[in-house]
């Protein structure tokens, strides 16, 4: 007789085959753990501004609570439209261009599924955001990482890129600034960048969720770069740059038939983004720019402040200039991202995330999120500091 | 005033015992600059002082404070600004403001009972010449000042690791 069935045999091996969230793994161990400072934290400190939240309050009472239409309020993609182009010189036509999801997340899930055929490559750059390979993997792409480095302040250069296009080469996703480094893209850095989008013919998904988390100088998109407009799907959200991420809204924008497609699974999974979160939304880009840059300015201050603790303690530390992570090297201490995160952990009681669960490049990092108090950053670095020195005394 | 005194403003606003050093790593400037700006601030008195804001409902003994709305007949000479000198002397008052609209001066009291402040409107403020009248009104509860809330129920419930 045939070996008993599992469960495990009934799923999709696309989906079986995913490996477990190196995050997820850290997340149960620090669940686990007592009096911990978490600089593991990927979302703002900030609760959502008192009028973005009354702004639904005042909704709700109205009984405004059902369905939108599928590609959002069409209030909210004007407001989208209008602030895409008054902050990042984009032009995007609220009808045909702009589709409001369930946070960045549903954004970047749409475009892979929309784009995707089974043995496609998508191009990495890594570290990143650990959603983007198994969503690839999922759809049947197949994700192929290109590593950047801190000597680049994480930059992805053309060189790397072009060593990894293949024919088969059909998406790249880039995500500046940069969830876990911090680093980010400039016009200069962009262009030869964009010269090898066109001479490959390759589609680009821009996560670009950080982009009003700058510091030194303002978020340039890809998407505004000369003839990417239409090569570009921009996804972006409101969960960072607003603190709104329990609210999950987000949104892409592109060209018609790529948001038309994009718009058909959206329909069909699920139907529109909450109403809520859309109320919010509006609000936020109608009257919030003033916190948001409040917001932005004290998320600078702490950076500067972890930034030189790190440096303080004798951890390399490239300057991050956008999101809100620094990104410090550990690899002086001699141990591997995970045994010194695991350490830091049990030893100094500071949660930080082992880099190598970003991807290629991660080794010999960990990311450290400084969106939490500066009595909590101080009390961070210190114990990194008395940790750090235990380890060299051996 | 320039731009890095009013940062620097802000940032000892919600932690007073914030050092030079910090408030220097935290803009970016040298301590140098943070110092001086800090010391010019304090000789201008726009730092008036570094005080503590402090829930007295939570401590054990008992404190009342009143808010008194005063009218008074101006004096001719020095306006205003005499009469509410001769009231914020007295330390029973804890803040003084002149208003526009139906009164003139706002007085803050402090006493230990209700009958201390109430003897204190009717024995030292009422009968100081040219306060035509007084109304007073009783806190029985602050739930914010200054923009600090007191009772803040927006803790930090972020979960511990998130990507
Ligand atoms: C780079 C990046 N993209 C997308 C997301 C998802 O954001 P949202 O809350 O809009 O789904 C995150 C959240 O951590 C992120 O860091």
């Amino acid at each position: 007789m045939l070996r008993e069935k599992t469960m495990q045999d009934y799923l999709a091996p696309l989906v079986r085959d995913i490996p477990p969230s190196g995050i997820r793994r850290f997340f149960d161990l620090v669940s686990a753990s007592k009096d911990i400072i978490s600089l593991g934290v990927g979302e703002p400190d900030f609760v959502t501004p008192w009028h973005v939240r009354e702004a639904c309050v005042y909704s709700l009472e109205r009984g405004n609570t059902r369905y939108t239409p599928n590609a959002g309020m069409l209030e909210l993609r004007e407001e989208i439209s209008k602030y895409l182009n008054h902050s990042f010189h984009l032009d995007y036509h609220p009808d045909k261009e702009i589709l409001v999801t369930i946070g960045g997340s549903e954004a970047i899930d749409l475009a892979l599924r929309a784009l995707i055929v089974p043995g496609d490559e998508v191009l990495i750059p890594e570290p990143c955001y650990i959603s983007y390979s198994p969503i690839t993997a999922i759809g049947g792409g197949i994700p192929v990482g290109i590593e950047t480095f801190a000597k680049d302040n994480f930059k992805l250069t053309a060189e790397s890129l072009r060593a990894k296009i293949t024919p088969k080469s059909k998406v790249l996703i880039l995500c500046y600034p940069s969830n876990p480094t911090g680093g980010i893209m400039s016009y200069e850095d962009w262009l030869p960048i964009a010269k090898l989008v066109e001479e490959h013919d390759l589609i680009v998904i821009s996560d670009e969720i950080y982009a009003e988390l700058t510091y030194n100088q303002k978020h340039v998109s890809f998407a505004s770069m000369p003839g990417m407009k239409d090569r570009t799907i921009l996804v972006s959200g409101f969960s960072k740059a607003f603190a709104m991420t329990g609210w999950r809204l987000g949104y892409a924008c592109g060209h018609p038939d790529l948001i038309a497609a994009m718009l058909k699974i959206h329909q069909y999974t699920v139907m529109c983004a909450p109403v809520m979160g859309q109320v919010a939304a509006l609000e936020a880009l109608r009257n919030g720019m003033d916190e948001k840059d409040k917001m932005v300015e004290s998320y600078n201050q702490r950076r500067r402040l972890v930034v030189h603790g790190f440096r303080d303690i004798g951890l390399d530390c490239h300057e991050p200039e956008g999101a809100f992570y620094a990104f410090p090297s550990i690899a002086s201490t001699g141990l591997s991202s995970e045994e010194f995160a695991q350490r830091l952990l049990s030893e100094a009681r500071v949660a930080a995330v082992p880099g190598d669960v970003f991807g290629l490049g991660g080794e010999g990092f960990i990311r450290c999120s400084y969106a939490t108090s500066v009595s909590q950053l101080n009390e961070a670095l210190d114990r990194i500091d008395k940790f750090v020195r235990k380890l060299q005394a051996g | 005033m320039s731009e890095l005194k009013l940062k620097i403003l802000d940032l000892l606003k919600e932690d007073a015992r914030r050092g030079a050093d910090l408030i220097a790593t935290m803009l970016g400037e040298a301590k140098e600059t943070v110092e001086a700006a800090i010391a010019e601030l304090e000789a201008d008195h726009i730092i008036v002082k570094y005080a503590t804001v402090v829930n007295w409902s939570k401590v054990e003994e008992d404190k009342v404070t009143a808010l008194i709305e005063v009218s008074i007949t101006p004096e001719r000479v020095h306006g205003f600004d005499a009469i509410a000198e001769r009231i914020y002397l007295y330390p029973e008052v804890k803040s003084v403001y002149l208003m526009s609209g139906a009164y003139d001066l706002l007085v803050e009291i402090e006493g230990k009972s209700l009958k201390d402040v109430a003897l204190f409107v009717s024995n030292k403020l009422s009968s100081i010449d040219r306060v035509l009248s007084t109304k007073t009104h009783f806190i029985l509860k602050k739930y914010k000042q200054d923009g600090i809330i007191f009772e803040d129920h927006e803790e930090d419930n972020r979960l511990l690791i998130s990507p």
